[in-house]
C-alpha cells in the first residue's frame, strides 16, 4: 500500500500514531464548533426577556432526556469494553459489545424522535421561541453527530470488521480506539447539553 | 510488541484491571446523572443552579475524558493541543458575554 | 472586480461587454448588482482564492516535501477536503445563475440584512462546505508536520514556512468552527424561521417582521469576527513563510532571528483570538471592553513588527540576487508594512470612529492581502515552479510581470487612503457621487479604475510565461536556486506517493548559507 510511516506504530519522539493525533485535533475543532453554539446560547439567554428561557425550557421532557443520558453513558461503556475485548483478542465479545453500543445509539435516536414529534404535535417548532430555536439546533447537530458515529460503528460491526481483524487485529483495534474517542466525545457533549437545556 | 494474535498474560491482566476502572466510572456517571436531576429541583437562584449544574457536568465530563478517553495517561502533544483549545473555548464563551454586559446601550 | 471598478468610475452608464448581464436595466448596473459583486468578490477572494491557494495548494504540496515525508499523513482526508472545497465552490459560483442571484450582504453577511436579502441561503451552504474543507485540510497539515518529519529534523530545524503553516493550521482548526456554528444559526434563521439574530420589533422594508424576536445581531458579529480576525492571519502567515524562504535563499544568508520569529508568530497566533472586537468599535461597545480590545490590538502589532524587522535585517550585508521571486518577496516587505501600519489608526477607537467603513479600511486590508499576500504567492509560484514541473520560468517575462504589477497595484490602492481620509464610505454602488463631501476626491475613481485595468493587463506576461514554460522541455534540474531546504533534494518533479528517491536524513538547520570553510556557499540539510 502506501509508504506513510506511523500509521499504527508510535513515533518515538511524540509517542503517538497518526490517527490518534488526528482524532484529537478533530475533537478540538468539534469543541470549538459546539463552543460557538454554547456561546450563542449563553449570549441569547442574557439577551432574552426575563423568564423567557425558563418558560420555554419547562416544556421539555426531563424523564425522557434522563433516560437518554443513561443510554449514552451505557453506550460509552460498551464502546470501551468492545475495544478492551479486541485488545484481549476476543473477537466475539468485541462484536457483542459493539452491537450493544449500536443498539444504545439507535435507542437514543428513537427517544429523540419521539421527543421531536411530540413537540411538533403541540405546535412547537424552532421558530416558536429563541429557546426552542437553540434547543433544536443544538440537539439537531448532536443527533447528526450520533448518526455519523453510528454509520462508522455499523461499518466496523459488519463483515468488514471481521475481514480487517483477520488481516491485522491491531489495525482494527486502532480504528475502534479512534472511533471510540469520537463516540465518547459525542457522549461528553450530551453530558453538558442535558443540564443546560433541560434542567436550567 | 505482541504478536498478531496472542497477547501475554501480563497484558491480559492489565486490560482486565482497566476494565474494572471502566465499570467504576460507569457507576459514578449513573449516580451523578441522578444527582444532576435531583439538584435541579432545589429552590435556588439561577446563578447557583447554573454553577451546580455546570460543576456536576464538568465532573462527569472529566471522568469521561480522563478514563474513557485516557487523557490521564495521554502524551504531551495532545495535552498541549487540548489546553490551547480550552483557552480558545473560554475566550469564545466569555468575551462576547462580557462585551455585551459592558455595552452602554441595550442590544 | 473590473466591473465593479468600472461602475465606480462611470456610474449610471451602460457597462461595455458585460452589459448583457444587466440587460433589464439597459446595461446599467443596479445597486443590487453592485452589492452582489461586492459580497461575492470578498467571499471568492478570501475563501475560494487565497486560503485554498496558500494553505490548500502551497501547504499540501510543500509541507511533505520540506519535511522529507513521502506524502501527507491522511491521503483520504486530503481527498475529502478537496471534494468538500469543490462542492462549496460549485455552490458559491452556481448561486450567480439561480433566479435569486448570489448573496449581496457583504462578505461579512451582517444580519438582520442578510436574513432578508436573497441569495444568502446558497452562500451559507457554500460556506459550510468550504469551512469543512479547510478544517479537514488543516488537521492533515498538523498531523503531517508533527508525525512525518524526516529523521533528524527537529523542531528548530524546520524551515520557517513549515512553522507558518503549523500556526496557520491551528488558527483554522480553532477559529473556523465557530463560524460554521454561526452559519448554521443563520441558516436556521432563514430556513426554519428562528430569530437568533433578529431583535424584537424589527421593521424591514416598511413591514413589521414576523418573528419571535429577542435575538441579537451582535451575536453574529462576535462569532463572525472570532473567526475573521484569525482569518486575516491565515491569509498573511503563509505569505510570510514563503517570503522568508525566498529571502534566505537569495541573500545567501541565514534568516536573521529565526527563533525569535517563530516565537513571534506563535504569540501572534494566540493574540489573534482576543482582538476581534476592533471590528466592532462602533456597535455601542462599552468603555472597558473598548479599552481592552484597543490594547490587545496594539500588542498584536508588535510580533508583526518583529517579523518585518527580522526580514529587513536579513537583507543587511547579503549579496542579494535580484531574480523574479526575490523581487516579489522584497516588494512584499514595504507593501505589508503599509498595510500593517495603516491598521494601527483603525485599532484605536477614537480614530476608528472616523475611519470605520470608509475606503481607508478597504485600502488597509487590500495592501496586506493584494500587494502583500498575493505578491508573496507570486513569488512562491516563481520560486517553486521548477520543483513542480522541472522547468524554470522565464526571467525576462517575470520582470515584465513584476514591475508593472507593483506600479499599478499602488495605483489602485494608494488613492483609497486619500478617499477614505476624506470620509468616503465603502460599499457605495455609485462611488459616492451623491455625497457633497466626497466631491473633491471623486476624480481618483477614474485613475484607480484605469490602474486596475492596467494591472489586469500586467498579468498577461505571467500567463504567457506559464504556458510557454510548460511547453518547453524539462531540464529536471534538482536544485536550480542552490537552496538548502529538503524539498530541493527530491527529483523535479517529485515522484508520486514517495516524493524522494533516496532515504532522507537531516543533519543541518534550514538556512546554512555561506558557512565559512565550506567549498560551496550553501550546505543542504540532507547532506552530512
Ligand atoms: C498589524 C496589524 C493590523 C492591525 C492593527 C489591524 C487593524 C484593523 C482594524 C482595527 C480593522 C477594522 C477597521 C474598521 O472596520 O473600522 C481592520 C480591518 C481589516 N483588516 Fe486589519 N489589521 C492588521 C493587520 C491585518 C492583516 C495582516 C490583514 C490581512 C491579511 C488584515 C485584514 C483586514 C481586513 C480584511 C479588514 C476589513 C474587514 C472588513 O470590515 O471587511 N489586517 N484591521
Ligand atoms: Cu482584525
Amino acid at each position: 500500500m502506501s509508504s506513510i510511516p506511523y500509521i499504527l506504530e508510535e513515533r518515538p519522539d511524540t509517542g503517538l500514531n497518526n490517527s490518534r493525533l488526528g482524532i484529537w485535533i478533530f475533537i478540538a475543532s468539534e469543541i470549538m464548533l459546539f463552543g460557538g453554539l454554547f456561546s450563542a446560547y449563553v449570549f441569547l439567554r442574557f439577551a432574552a426577556p426575563e423568564g423567557d428561557f425558563d418558560y420555554w425550557g419547562s416544556k421539555l421532557n426531563v424523564p425522557m432526556a434522563t433516560f437518554n443520558t443513561l443510554m449514552l453513558i451505557t453506550s460509552s461503556v460498551t464502546m470501551i469494553m468492545s475495544w478492551a475485548s479486541l485488545r484481549m483478542k476476543q473477537f466475539d465479545k468485541y462484536k457483542m459489545y459493539l452491537g450493544l453500543t449500536i443498539l444504545c445509539g439507535l435507542g437514543f435516536l428513537v427517544v429523540k424522535y419521539i421527543e421531536y414529534t411530540s413537540k411538533f404535535h403541540h405546535g412547537i417548532f424552532p421558530s416558536s421561541s429563541t429557546f426552542m430555536g437553540i434547543y433544536f439546533t443544538l440537539t439537531g447537530l448532536h443527533v447528526l453527530h450520533i448518526l455519523g458515529g453510528l454509520l462508522v460503528l455499523i461499518y466496523f460491526w459488519s463483515p468488514v470488521g471481521k475481514r480487517m481483524y483477520d488481516e491485522d487485529p491491531n489495525l482494527l483495534a486502532n480504528r475502534i480506539e479512534v472511533t471510540g474517542l469520537y463516540w465518547h466525545f459525542v457522549d461528553l457533549v450530551w453530558i453538558f447539553l442535558f443540564p443546560i437545556l433541560y434542567l436550567l | 510488541m505482541s504478536n498478531k494474535t496472542d497477547i501475554t498474560v501480563e497484558e491480559h491482566l492489565e486490560i482486565q484491571h482497566h476494565v474494572k476502572t471502566y465499570i467504576n466510572v460507569f457507576v459514578a456517571l449513573i449516580v451523578l446523572t441522578f444527582i444532576t436531576v435531583a439538584v435541579s429541583y432545589l429552590e435556588v437562584s439561577f446563578i447557583e443552579a447554573f454553577f451546580l449544574a455546570v460543576m456536576i457536568a464538568s465532573v462527569k465530563g472529566s471522568l469521561v475524558l480522563g478514563f474513557f478517553m485516557h487523557l490521564i495517561t495521554e502524551k504531551q502533544a495532545i495535552i498541549w493541543i487540548l489546553v490551547s483549545t480550552l483557552i480558545a473555548f473560554m475566550i469564545l464563551m466569555f468575551l462576547p458575554l462580557v462585551s455585551m454586559i459592558d455595552h452602554t446601550n441595550t442590544w | 472586480m473590473m466591473v465593479m471598478r468600472y461602475q465606480l468610475a462611470y456610474p449610471e452608464t451602460p457597462i461595455p461587454i458585460v452589459g448583457w448581464f444587466f440587460a433589464e436595466s439597459g446595461g446599467i448596473m443596479l445597486p443590487e448588482n453592485y452589492n452582489t459583486l461586492g459580497a461575492m468578490h470578498g467571499t471568492i477572494m478570501i475563501f475560494l482564492g487565497v486560503v485554498p491557494l496558500a494553505v490548500g495548494a502551497f501547504g499540501n504540496y510543500l509541507v511533505p516535501l520540506q519535511i522529507g515525508a513521502p506524502d501527507m499523513a491522511f491521503p483520504k482526508l486530503n481527498a475529502s477536503s478537496y471534494w468538500s472545497y469543490f462542492i462549496g465552490g460549485v455552490i458559491m459560483l452556481a448561486s450567480f445563475f439561480t433566479p435569486e442571484g448570489a448573496a449581496r450582504s457583504g462578505w461579512t453577511s451582517y444580519p438582520p440584512l442578510s436574513i432578508f436579502e436573497s441569495g444568502q441561503t446558497m452562500w451559507l451552504c457554500g460556506m459550510i462546505f468550504l469551512i469543512t474543507s479547510s478544517l479537514l485540510g488543516s488537521m492533515n497539515i498538523i498531523v503531517t508536520i508533527v508525525q512525518l518529519r524526516a529523521p533528524g529534523l527537529t523542531w528548530f530545524k524546520l524551515p520557517f514556512f513549515i512553522w507558518t503553516q503549523l500556526i496557520t493550521s491551528f488558527l483554522l482548526v480553532l477559529a473556523f468552527p465557530p463560524l460554521e456554528a454561526a452559519s448554521i444559526l443563520q441558516l436556521m434563521d432563514r430556513v426554519a424561521g428562528t430569530s437568533f439574530f433578529l431583535p424584537s420589533g424589527l421593521v424591514y422594508a416598511g413591514n413589521a417582521v414576523e418573528a419571535y424576536g429577542s435575538g441579537s445581531p451582535l451575536l453574529w458579529q462576535h462569532l463572525f469576527w472570532f473567526l475573521a480576525h484569525p482569518e486575516v492571519y491565515v491569509l498573511i502567515l503563509p505569505a510570510i513563510g514563503i517570503v522568508g524562504e525566498i529571502i534566505a535563499n537569495n541573500t545567501r544568508k541565514p534568516l536573521w532571528g529565526y527563533k525569535s520569529m517563530i516565537y513571534a508568530i506563535s504569540f501572534l497566533g494566540f493574540m489573534s483570538f482576543i482582538v476581534w472586537a476592533h471590528h466592532m468599535f462602533l456597535t455601542g461597545m462599552g468603555q472597558t471592553m473598548s479599552a481592552f480590545f484597543q490594547l490587545t490590538t496594539m500588542i498584536i502589532s508588535i510580533p508583526s513588527v518583529v517579523v518585518l524587522t527580522a526580514f529587513f535585517l536579513s537583507l543587511w550585508g547579503g549579496s542579494i540576487r535580484f531574480n523574479t521571486p526575490m523581487l516579489f518577496a522584497l516588494s512584499f516587505l514595504p507593501m505589508f508594512g503599509i498595510g500593517g501600519l495603516t491598521g494601527l489608526p483603525l485599532g484605536v477607537a477614537a480614530s476608528d470612529i472616523f475611519l470605520h467603513d470608509t475606503y481607508y479600511v478597504i485600502g488597509h486590508f487590500h495592501y496586506v492581502v493584494a500587494p502583500g499576500t498575493l505578491f508573496a504567492l507570486f513569488a512562491g509560484i516563481y520560486y517553486w515552479f521548477p520543483k513542480v514541473t522541472g522547468k524554470k520560468l522565464h526571467e525576462g517575462l517575470g520582470k515584465l510581470h513584476f514591475w508593472p504589477s507593483l506600479l499599478f497595484m499602488n495605483g489602485v490602492f494608494m488613492p483609497m487612503f486619500i478617499q477614505g481620509l476624506a470620509g468616503l464610505s465603502r460599499r457605495m454602488y455609485d462611488g459616492g457621487t451623491q455625497y457633497a463631501h466626497a466631491s473633491d476626491i471623486l476624480q481618483w475613481n477614474e485613475f484607480m479604475t484605469i490602474s486596475a485595468f492596467c494591472l489586469g493587463a500586467a498579468q498577461i506576461p505571467f500567463i504567457l510565461n506559464i504556458f510557454m514554460t510548460l511547453a518547453s522541455k524539462a531540464t529536471g534540474e534538482r536544485n536550480p536556486w542552490d537552496s538548502t531546504t529538503i524539498e530541493w533534494s527530491s527529483p523535479s518533479p517529485p515522484l508520486p506517493h514517495v516524493n524522494f528517491d533516496e532515504e532522507v536524513h537531516v543533519y543541518h538547520g534550514p538556512y546554512e548559507y555561506s558557512v565559512p570553510g565550506k567549498d560551496k556557499d550553501f550546505c543542504p540539510q540532507t547532506v552530512k
